[in-house]
């Protein structure tokens, strides 16, 4: 046997290149691109040995033989990672694109310092959040930290722990934001800044802080969230001081000649504010059901001297559903808001109750640009009882329809390896016959600063309508920020 | 006649036999050759991508621009092997869904945002965003895989992983040091390549060099891993450079503080952590 072996070899190896060309010429042998282009079109494998122009060489740890022993690299903590504080400075400044008799020419001008602090250990922390602000447009020195007017807007100042592994608990001012619209909110009834949003400020200062204390349980099948707010946090809403608007009892515009005065309910523990939320995903999709009991977050209704603006008990419930549709988000949310103080809706002083319900679907369009994204919504707000409504309505006022609807269209697109950000975000009511846009274009010029320009466009046919009353506010705004 | 071809067929048996035990006799590296295209690509799937049940790590991307601008994002990324409930995956080669979350720590901008990912094999991915200052869960549309993330030249797909099924393998070469692989799109019109090679480091599977191509052959993107490290006994890049002439510029990338295994919860990955990082495991 052993004097057969150097022939079975010698057998063997025709057999073997036979085979492997066999095998070579079975697949589709693809061109060697260029820089390869001098070596001979060989089948694989017999070029075992040779090492092409391209060969990368072996990066650093890498090895043909054995490897090395570990070694893990370490982080090196930086005093960044020991003191947390960040933020950044801004210069935003804004016209009225038209003369408006009864506020300033400048829409927005105001130094802002945003500071930001936080603390964690293993299972609690605390946050820090407030801007500093210079405004010669309001020239109002008195803060008033309720409504974030002053050189102080406190954003957050909360504490955070996890008592049970399945509960998380925060108390304290803090930034709260639930549901599924885009800028529309139904189920979200934590208060907004409308004002800081229509003179255009930053969209993140469209959410005012809440003082509140959020409960949050984890279960196996469900999530459940419960906010406590002990004393009524409205919404920064138009007064008049910064935005003229329609003015129903002086049946004109109106702006600081008439700034609305609202009977806020303030009586802590007993003016207070409950939000539930309970959801749960199943598979792709998430659901969500909402409870609300409180007050209209707007004063939309008045005392019977019809002297002040008020804000009426409201309940809210609504459910919402978010998931992948075709090639995009779908969602859906409704909200049927129970106006407690005028359920039949026969008080013209108190607004009826509603349903409120909202689409929307947002969807990236690759093949028409990179990085450019399409959101659409529509939303409509439907009057119950609009029949005891039109029957006391005093006489002279205009009648709301029964259902207005707004659609919205959101188009963004990102440029310059996503350093430019164009946006522009339209809403549309055909019920209204009125729109509002917000053309936004944002350019980061480093890792530090950044520029901003944008509007605030509203236009319609009626000065009465949600919009449309707002159209001397049209406004452009130019920011500069420093991050740090 | 029939006695001499029997002979024949006797013989060629036993030359294949004994072809099949000389192979098995030489050297084990050997076999390693024998591999399939898709099963190399496998490995380096998992390599890439899927060692051990789970892994974090801290990441430092420079991103330099064509005027030599420069501009630095830090983030930490958790991932987590989605297994099926009841199944064990002893030998660490499931190559299936997966979970990710990204929180960037810089620059200031982006600060506290969080992305998470839930990576499905056979369908299109779930992405949601936490954006801190607006405490907002924002859900993203995920059909667009080859876009940049975070701005750099790296594309969600190279962060996550390409899937393997959407291209066809092809072994080109076997070196020294590497299975030179060429892939070619199955839909050319999803991507922005015609193929590209890939040089898979025999010995571990870790990709050296990946390198993408235009439909006029010209080469456009390189990939290039500068730095590897046994971490836990696993292969790891820990630094590496992407460059994109169409964009122009480049992206280098760094790893740091790289852990496996470190027993991630699947409940991590759900919007209670987006909106309260874990900070445990993000450190």
């Amino acid at each position: 046997m052993n004097a057969e072996m150097p022939l079975l070899r010698f057998l063997l190896l025709p057999v073997l290149v036979a085979g492997l060309a066999f095998l070579a010429s079975a697949q589709d042998e693809p061109d060697l691109p260029d820089g390869l282009g001098d070596a001979p079109e060989l089948p694989a494998g017999l070029h075992a040995d040779d090492e092409p122009a391209d060969e990368p060489d072996l990066p650093d740890g890498l090895f043909d033989d054995a490897p090395p022993p570990d070694e893990p690299s370490e982080h090196r903590k930086t005093l960044r990672d020991i003191l947390d504080l960040t933020g950044f400075l801004e210069v935003r400044g804004g016209l009225r694109t038209q003369r408006d008799n009864y506020e300033k020419d400048a829409s927005i001008g105001e130094t802002r310092l945003h500071l930001e602090t936080e603390t964690r250990g293993a299972t609690s922390g605390i946050e820090a959040v407030a801007d500093f602000l210079y405004d010669p447009v309001l020239n109002r020195p008195d803060i008033d930290i309720e409504d974030g007017q002053g050189w102080i807007d406190l954003r957050a100042a909360n504490a955070y722990f996890t008592p049970v592994p399945t509960m998380d608990v925060k108390i304290g001012r803090q930034i709260l934001t639930w549901g599924t619209g885009d800028l529309l909110f139904v189920n979200d009834l934590f208060p907004k800044d409308w004002v800081s949003f229509f003179i255009g400020r930053d969209v993140e200062y469209l959410k005012a802080p809440s003082d509140a204390a959020k409960v949050s349980l984890f279960g196996e099948n469900a999530n459940l969230d419960v906010i406590y707010t002990p004393q009524f946090d409205p919404d920064r809403f138009i007064t008049g001081r910064r935005i003229s608007y329609y003015n129903s009892t002086l049946g004109r515009i109106a702006g600081r000649d008439a700034i609305v005065q609202a009977q806020t309910p303030d009586a802590p523990f007993r003016d207070d504010e409950v939000a539930l939320r309970l959801y749960r995903n199943i598979a792709a999709y998430e659901l969500a059901l909402y409870g609300y009991h409180g007050f209209w977050k707007t004063p939309v209704g008045r005392n019977a001297a019809g002297t002040k603006a008020t804000f009426p008990r409201l309940s809210v419930y609504g459910a919402s559903v978010r998931g992948p549709l075709r090639k995009g988000i779908g969602n859906v949310e409704i909200g049927y808001y129970d106006s407690e103080q005028d359920r039949s809706g026969s008080d013209p002083l108190v607004r009826n109750s509603e349903l409120r319900m909202l689409l929307g679907y947002e969807q990236d369009l690759p093949r028409i640009a990179k990085d450019f994204t399409l959101g659409l919504q529509y939303y409509l707000e439907r009057m119950m009882g609009r029949r005891a409504y039109r029957r006391t309505l005093p006489a002279g006022t205009p009648a709301k329809g029964r259902d207005r609807h707004v659609f919205t269209v959101r188009l963004t697109r990102l440029l310059w390896q996503q350093n430019l950000k164009l946006s522009l975000f339209t809403f549309y009511s055909p019920s209204d016959s009125d729109t509002y846009l917000r053309p936004n274009a944002n350019y980061k010029i480093n890792d530090h600063w950044s520029v901003e320009v944008g509007g605030n466009v509203f236009g319609g046919k009626h000065r009465t309508t949600f919009f449309g009353q707002f159209e001397n506010n049209s406004n452009v705004y130019a920011a500069m920020r420093y991050s740090f | 006649m029939i006695t001499q071809t029997n002979h024949l067929l006797a013989i060629g048996l036993f030359l294949v036999l004994a072809a099949a035990i000389a192979s098995a006799g030489e050297d084990p590296g050997q076999t390693a050759d024998q591999l399939t295209a898709d099963e190399i690509v496998d490995n380096a799937m998992r390599v890439s991508y899927y060692q051990g049940a789970d892994g974090s790590a801290r990441v430092k991307m420079t991103i330099t621009d064509p005027q030599g601008r420069v501009r630095d994002r830090e983030l930490s990324i958790i991932r987590r092997d989605d297994l099926p409930k009841d199944e064990e995956d002893k030998n660490d080669e499931f190559l299936g869904d997966q979970k990710f979350y990204v929180y960037f720590k810089r620059p200031a901008d982006v600060r506290k945002m969080a992305f998470m990912v839930y990576k499905h094999v056979n369908a299109a991915d779930d992405r949601w965003l936490y954006l801190s200052s607006l405490d907002l869960v924002k859900r993203i549309a995920s059909t667009e895989e080859r876009t940049s993330f975070a701005g750099s030249h790296f594309f969600y797909e190279d962060v996550s992983g390409r899937n393997k099924e959407e291209d066809v393998h092809e072994l080109l070469q076997t070196t020294k040091s590497y299975y030179v692989m060429k892939n070619t799109p199955k839909n050319p019109d999803l991507v922005e390549f015609a193929h590209y090679k890939t040089w898979i480091h025999r010995k571990t599977f870790i990709v050296v060099k990946a390198e993408y191509y235009d439909d006029k052959g010209e080469k456009y993107r390189e990939y290039k891993a500068v730095k590897v490290e046994h971490v836990q006994g696993y292969p790891t890049v820990t630094r590496a450079r992407m460059t994109d002439d169409r964009i122009g510029g480049y992206t280098d990338v760094e790893y740091s503080s790289v852990k496996y295994n470190i027993g991630l919860p699947d409940k991590i990955f759900t919007e209670r952590y987006l909106r309260k990082a874990p900070i445990k495991y993000l450190r």
